[in-house]
């Protein structure tokens, strides 16, 4: 089968690469960008693992094919830190142990920021029901609800 | 081993909280887990796996795949070791994990391997499966655990049974465990009441998020390159060896970050496959399992069927208890019977036990380690029963357990007398918990369970190696499944006397250290803490040796505090203490390197107890049960880092929500895993769970010089009776079926309505 052109630009870089038209955006980020920060739990949509933004749209990327990255801004959690600096929710999760694995943190962190930039005052609810799609297995969710909620309240402060 | 008294005071690092240090790599996305490593010019793998619950492999063609483009290497059971012998029980273990990572003459549960395929791309070696063609001669399968001991049952495999189990039993029962004392039947008989009830669980999977992935490099020379997502790297070392004709030592195995495991990553599935598929292709490997693979070819639980009987006076005295627990643990034998029964009744003090266990064969996945492996369903069922009894005898639940409860100097249900134990503390603080008496409202009801696991020691190594600069650096050889490397560096700070940020832990190669078993057993923070203190004390000797060079005065005369060496009385001479820096800075020219080591099996993990306490609302018309707060008490023996002791509370009770409530594998009649992923297997998800609320105990392990206890697994061991107990009080019906999915709890309420 031939191969697909693509040119995308990802955390703010402009990339190409080659990919079989069955190829997802997620096979295309870890296997032929060496972006391996997107993980892949489940490959159906399920987990929340490969969760990156395109055009600021929160997707799951192992749904979406890579050929679809035309043209497309995407954002994955390498791209969060800005410098040496942690984004703010990354800095909250190493301090409230909201990770343990961390196999669920780079999605969770980037559905989270997805939810954040739409939402800045959520509720507890909110943010549960928006993270509804991101499994964590290790951490009952109770210190990643706590690092969300303090984070947003921070950014609040600081705006 | 003995210890002196553990320190359980005037602690400086051990006990706070700082920043772990995976976390930054964690929250920026270059952690690399299993399956984020590539080597140059490395090939993809894909397994072809039995579509059948049970049938013979008459015979196995691959030419087509073998010749299709980018096709590398194809491999069957031929082309792994031959030299691995078949044994009963769990003495055949290598064979069973040979058989259960490649088939042999049979497929044994629908996902079994058949064959394996390496290709240049992930999606070649996909398509190359379906080239290969199978000639199945399909089978009589069973999967339940009660029909697979009942006589007719089809058999899976004849001699699997030990010399255990007793004569006229089905050939799939392939081991059998009694235990307990006194005089049962006596003790019955002397009762007020008693209850008498069967309890079933389903198989739940440890639903780690990171499928299981590993790079493998195998010359014929013998020599490989591993690296995989595992619970312990000398064990797949070790296995690997054996199912491929290696020696051990030219196997070199590397842990990735471990995205999960549970116990579900402590052996091994598909490393072997991956270093036969490298060894004839000459070329490195990746295999990743997809999620589908993980649900129907990695282990899940047991499922279980369990008979409870217990006696209690009027007044809430314990007469007697028995349990008989079948568990049905996939076609090879290890299903934890013997923990389950061991487990069962540990929490309570009683005359007269009797507990039997069997393990039950059927054509399911060969099950693994999940979490204190056979006590939740243990206590699921026994501490129903209890609940039964309180109720009926209008006792209060928690001074019911508390009466009868195990405590420091009792005969534990399973033998040996309980050194220090907190189980009582565990309860009074529950008791005392504003949580206990916050009112309900109408259709709400509270639920309290006890829980119980042994934990474990095992062989350990670890090195500790200062640097010039003052800084310490700590190998050890356990896989960090729950922030074990803070927990290290904050003990190697308490010894050395030196900040917790000047240390760094990492997780040695098979190489660098002697054996270390594999992280399970919450063995972490007591074996391997235990060696690194010991490591640490190692150095200080030989820091307190450069001390007393200098000072011209015998090592006894120097004693360690604070990071210093001092002199350790008027006698010993007025020195001005040295600090571990000013020791090390000039360590090449007063006698070399400083390594602390310390390689052992220590054998005093202190056992360790739980109680639970939850609140639950049933939807008497959709049957679904919310889960409106939750409380974890538990003893530590000593929380190193209370925030990841607190993050194994709350994860342990989030997986055992979800076990109680929605989790299990359904199999269809034809044998086949009907819900192999997760939007079906439902693992809990946020909007489902509220805030975990923890207390931490700390009742002292004699057996660790600061008094820690496991607490990885005591966690899920509460958690399903608890929530059964608190939905029986909510709807007034008892389920005896896990998981309490809504369609059960509403027929359980329409018979109840009926009846
Ligand atoms: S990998 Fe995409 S949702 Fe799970
Ligand atoms: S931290 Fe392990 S899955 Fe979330």
């Amino acid at each position: 089968m031939s191969k697909i052109h693509v040119s995308t630009t990802v955390n703010g870089d402009e990339v190409e690469f080659l990919c079989d038209p069955r190829e997802t955006l997620l096979d295309c980020l870890r296997d032929k960008l060496n972006l391996t920060g997107a993980k892949e739990g489940c490959g159906t949509g399920d987990c929340g693992a490969c969760s990156v933004t395109l055009d600021d749209r929160l997707v799951c990327s192992c749904l979406v094919l890579g050929a679809e990255a035309e043209g497309k801004t995407v954002s994955t959690v390498e791209g969060m830190a800005e410098g040496e600096s942690l984004h703010p929710l990354q800095q909250k999760f190493i301090e409230y142990a909201a990770l343990q694995c961390g196999i669920c943190t780079p999605g969770i962190l980037v559905a989270t920021k997805a939810l954040l930039d739409k939402n800045p005052d959520p509720t507890e609810s909110e943010v549960r029901y928006w993270l509804a799609g991101n499994l964590c297995r290790c951490t009952g969710y109770d210190k990643i609800i706590r690092a969300i909620m303090d984070t947003a309240a921070d950014l609040r402060e600081a705006s | 081993m003995a210890l002196d008294e553990p320190k359980t005071t005037d602690f400086k690092y051990v006990g706070t909280r700082p920043d772990r240090p995976d976390g930054f790599d964690k929250v920026t996305g270059r952690a690399k887990f299993g399956a984020d490593m590539s080597a140059p010019g490395m090939l993809h793998a894909a397994i072809l796996r039995s579509p059948h619950a049970h049938a013979r492999i008459l015979s196995i063609d691959t030419s087509e795949a073998e010749a299709m483009k980018g096709v590398k290497a194809v491999v069957t059971r031929a082309d792994f070791s031959k030299n691995v012998p078949f044994e009963s029980g769990l003495s055949g273990e290598f064979w069973n994990i040979l058989e259960n990572v490649m088939a042999g003459e049979k497929a044994l549960y629908d996902g079994h391997a058949v064959a394996a395929v390496a290709a240049t791309s992930a999606l070649d070696a996909r398509d190359a499966l379906k080239l290969i063609k199978v000639d199945y001669e399909v089978l009589p399968h069973v999967t339940d655990v009660d029909a697979a001991m009942a006589s007719g049952a089809p058999v899976l495999r004849k001699g699997a049974a030990d010399s255990s189990v007793p004569e006229g039993l089905h050939p799939n029962v392939v081991r059998y465990h009694e235990s307990g004392h006194g005089d049962v039947e006596a003790g019955f008989t002397a009762a007020d009441l008693v209850i008498e009830d069967s309890f079933v669980t389903e198989a739940t999977h440890q639903g780690y998020i990171e499928p299981h992935a590993c790079l493998a490099t195998l010359g014929s020379d013998g020599k490989g390159e591993l690296w995989c997502t595992t619970q312990g790297h000398w064990h797949a070392q070790k296995v690997c060896a054996a199912l491929l004709d290696l020696e051990t030592s030219q196997l070199r195995v590397t842990a990735s970050e471990i995205g999960g495991g549970f116990g579900g990553k402590t052996t091994v599935f598909i490393e072997p496959v991956a270093l036969a598929l490298a060894r004839k292709a000459n070329r490195s490997v990746k295999l990743v399992m997809n999620r589908s693979e993980v649900f129907r070819a990695t282990g899940p639980t047991s499922s279980t069927s369990m008979d409870i009987k217990i006696g209690m006076t009027k007044d809430g005295k314990i007469t007697a208890a028995k349990g008989v627990f079948c568990l049905q643990g996939g076609a090879f034998p290890g299903a934890p019977c013997d923990e389950s029964a061991m487990c069962a009744f540990a929490p309570y003090n009683l005359e007269n036990v009797l507990q039997v266990g069997y393990d039950v064969m059927s054509n399911r996945p060969k099950q693994a380690a999940y979490r204190a492996p056979g006590s939740p369903m243990a206590a699921f069922a026994v501490e129903s029963v209890i609940d039964e009894l309180c109720k009926k005898l209008n006792l209060d639940p928690i001074d019911i357990r508390l009466k009868n409860a195990a405590h420091t100097g009792s005969k534990s249900s399973f033998g040996p007398r309980f050194d220090a134990i907190g189980l009582v503390e565990t309860l009074e603080a529950a008791k005392a918990h504003p949580h206990y008496s916050a009112p309900l409202k109408p259709g709400q009801g509270r639920g309290i369970s006890c829980g119980f696991w042994f934990n474990h020691g095992g062989e350990t190594a670890v090195s500790l190696a200062l640097s010039e600069d003052g800084t310490a650096q700590i190998s050890v050889g356990t896989p960090d499944i729950g922030g074990s490397r803070a927990s290290m560096a904050l003990m190697a700070a308490e010894e050395l006397g030196i900040p917790y940020d000047h240390i760094r832990c990492t997780i040695a190669d098979t190489a660098t250290l002697g054996y270390n078993e594999i992280s399970h057993g919450s063995r972490v923070t007591y074996a391997s803490g235990l060696a690194t203190i010991k490591a640490a004390r190692d150095a200080v000797e030989k820091l307190c040796k450069r001390a007393a060079a200098k000072w011209g005065i015998p090592e006894e005369a120097v004693k360690w505090q604070d990071g210093f060496a001092v002199p350790s009385g008027p006698n010993a001479g007025d020195f001005d203490p040295i600090p571990l820096k000013d020791l090390t800075a000039d360590m090449g020219a007063t006698g070399g390197p400083i390594v602390g080591h310390f390689e052992a099996s220590p054998e005093g993990a202190g056992v360790s107890f739980a109680t639970h306490l939850v609140d639950a609302e049933v939807d008497p018309e959709t049957g679904k049960t919310e889960i409106l707060r939750y409380t974890v008490v538990q003893d530590a023996g000593k929380a190193i880092h209370p925030t990841y002791v607190e993050g194994q509370y709350q994860g342990g009770a989030a997986q055992g929500i979800g076990w109680a409530l929605n989790e299990e594998y359904i199999y269809g009649d034809d044998g086949r895993l009907q819900n192999a992923g997760f939007l079906d297997y439902r693992i809990p998800l946020a909007s489902d769970l509220p805030m975990i609320d923890t207390v931490i105990i700390e009742v002292p392990n004699p057996g660790h010089p600061y008094g820690v206890r496991g607490v990885g697994e005591t966690s899920i061991c509460p958690p399903l009776a608890a929530i059964a107990n608190a939905v029986s009080a909510a709807s007034g019906v008892r389920l005896r079926q896990l998981p309490m999915s809504p369609p059960r709890i509403v027929a359980a309420l329409k018979n109840q309505s009926n009846g």
